[in-house]
């Protein structure tokens, strides 16, 4: 297949999947509520104020994840690295546990507490990263990925600490939230993680020459003249920011992040320019139609969309590896 | 054999590098000139790469000097630096998911802003550097599915579409059969012989590249033992101060220099 074929593909079926998805779920619509978005009608109350801020919340958050894990797949050269994984996520969950567990609700600059949580969290799980890659510069990738994984574990137990202490009602709340899922979703959680998401990306995309050549080695980057420490700074921050905003509105929602930028690889070869957006597009794309399984399989209750995105993602996924 | 500028291009001094508790170079002087060809020999865990590196600002050091065109190599921006300096390490990375142009066109980097388009110019180094390496032909094919040699020799056309007029290769001839060898060896004499490039290698090839360079430096432990032309590094006494090993040489080898093998016992 060639290239242009690939693009065309993912573009057209994001598309398709953006289209149908808000129309999809528990209660048909007439198809008249696309016409009216501010009606008050109810189901044009759904489509807009329901259905419609989901599909965009889940777009964006899949995009988020993809492109996250196509930025940690390059600096890290290793398929397996993604923010999920290398406790990024976990991180942030941190975050967000915390606040849960504290009970408070404070909003500042617009966003609540807990979006502040979860990106701090995210950070800080980055900064640790960094500090590695700062005091071992010459560390094999193997050995930041298996920091980052110790992060990861650690950040879980935090996690379940703070869970195993609370009461059931919170304990119960913070595993459900962990499990990702958007059902909490509404308009204004789109306009909270947003911005975090597009100028995280805006960022990213800027820097699709320096991951290609991080992805070939970092010491190669240097001597083709990137300024590889303060670009893998650059990034992780931008990552960490965007990574933190998706968690924040949709829980740590896994595999997105590590699958899509790889079947973007596969169809459209290794070049950043290109894939870091189509895998934003596919990764977002993704999320979307997950989510709509989540909220139609056991219809009118839902599931978490995490549990759904491993449970298609990874047969497909393993499809997709074993293939010729 | 290459005119040699009256001011060198790289040069260190009193070089010295520490990785953790090994000192790995103990106080290196080399000098090397415009369009000259220098040969890095020695034992495993001489020093050679390291040196290399240092060369190209990769390698910090915790004593002396490197200079590139008389600036110190810790004073250039890095893409300042790869506009001058080109490095082509082992190619053991195998790129994945690129085509050979793509892989190519990266060379280009440190002449282009983030968000630019290759312009006509950088368009014209690539194909410049794909022909002169005999390597057009393979433009649309992916890295993955080349030979080692053909590896190589992409590798090293990336390195000349950066740009700068000085290359630094590690090894650039180990690990291929004897006919990529031999292209190997042509392309980079080419290079160095007709295009006018300041060549600094690493290398265990001593009928091959050494042969063909201006200067060879024998790395020991770190430090410099020996200094000179081919002719003069090619005797039995020399090659075993360097190599701890025995050495035979017979007629015929290229220039009119002996061909040096190592002796084994019982020969």
């Amino acid at each position: 297949m060639s290239r242009g074929v690939g693009i065309a593909l993912l573009l057209a079926g994001a598309v398709v999947v953006l289209m149908t998805a808000p129309l999809i779920g528990p209660v048909s619509l007439p198809l008249a509520a696309i016409a009216d978005p501010f009606g008050s009608d109810p189901s044009s109350r759904i489509l807009w104020q329901v259905r419609v801020p989901r599909v965009v919340a889940a777009f964006l958050g899949g995009a988020g994840l993809a492109v996250g894990g196509a930025v940690f797949q390059a600096i890290f050269r290793n398929p397996l690295a993604t923010p999920y994984i290398l406790g990024v996520a976990a991180g942030a969950s941190f975050g967000v546990a915390i606040v849960a567990r504290i009970g408070i609700g404070v909003v500042i600059l617009g966003l609540g507490l807990q979006s502040w949580s979860a990106l701090a969290g995210a950070l800080l799980a980055v900064a640790v990263v960094w500090v590695v890659t700062k005091l071992r510069p010459d560390a094999a990738t193997s050995t930041l990925l298996l920091a980052g994984v110790s992060l990861n574990f650690f950040f879980s137990s935090l996690i379940l600490f703070l869970q195993y202490t609370a009461s059931f009602a919170d304990a119960y709340r913070v595993l459900r939230w962990l499990m990702g899922g958007l059902g909490g979703v509404d308009a204004s959680s789109v306009i909270q993680m947003a911005p975090f998401v597009l100028v995280g990306m805006l960022v990213i995309f800027g820097f699709g020459r320096e991951l290609d050549l991080l992805a070939t080695g970092s010491e190669l980057a240097s001597s083709r003249g990137v300024a590889v420490a303060r670009t893998r700074t650059t990034l992780f921050i931008a990552t960490s920011v965007m990574v933190g905003g998706v968690v924040a509105a949709c829980g740590p929602v896994g595999f997105v992040g590590m699958m899509s930028p790889h079947i973007c690889r596969l169809l459209l070869g290794s070049g950043h320019r290109l894939l870091l957006p189509m895998s934003a597009v596919f990764g977002g794309a993704f999320l979307v139609l997950c989510d709509v399984a989540a909220r139609t399989i056991i219809a009118p209750a839902e599931l978490p969309v995490g549990v759904i995105t491993a449970f298609l993602g990874a047969p497909f996924f393993l499809w997709l590896l074993l293939r010729k | 054999m290459a005119v040699t500028g009256d001011r060198p291009r790289l040069e260190t001094r009193d070089l010295r590098v520490r990785l953790g508790e090994t000192d790995v170079l103990n106080g290196v002087d080399l000098e090397v000139g415009a369009g000259e060809l220098l040969a890095v020999i020695g034992p495993n865990g001489a020093g050679k790469s390291t040196l290399l590196r240092s060369l190209d600002g990769l390698q910090l050091s915790h004593g002396g000097e490197v200079e590139v065109d008389g600036r110190p190599v810790s004073g250039y921006r890095r893409r300042e630096l790869a506009q001058v300096i080109s490095f082509v390490p082992q190619t053991d990375v195998a790129a994945d998911g690129y085509t050979v142009r793509a892989f190519v066109e990266m060379g280009r980097y440190p002449h282009l802003a983030a968000w630019s388009a290759l312009t006509a110019g950088d368009r014209r180094a690539v194909d410049e550097a794909l022909e002169l390496t005999e390597t057009d032909h393979l433009a649309a094919r992916f890295m993955t599915t080349l030979s080692g040699g053909e590896r190589q020799r992409v590798w090293i056309a990336a390195a000349l579409a950066q740009g700068g007029t000085i290359l630094l290769l590690d090894e650039p001839t180990s690990f291929l059969d004897y006919r990529h060898q031999v292209q190997v060896l042509d392309l980079l004499n080419r290079l160095h012989c007709e295009v006018g490039y300041t060549v600094v290698a690493v290398t265990h090839d001593l009928n091959g590249l050494v042969a063909d360079a201006d200067t060879v430096l024998g790395l020991v432990d770190g430090r410099v033992e020996f200094s000179g032309p081919p002719e003069e590094l090619f005797d039995a006494a020399i090659l075993s101060r360097v190599f701890g090993n025995e050495f035979v040489l017979v007629a015929g080898g290229r220039h009119g220099l002996p061909l040096v093998m190592p002796a084994r016992n019982g020969s």
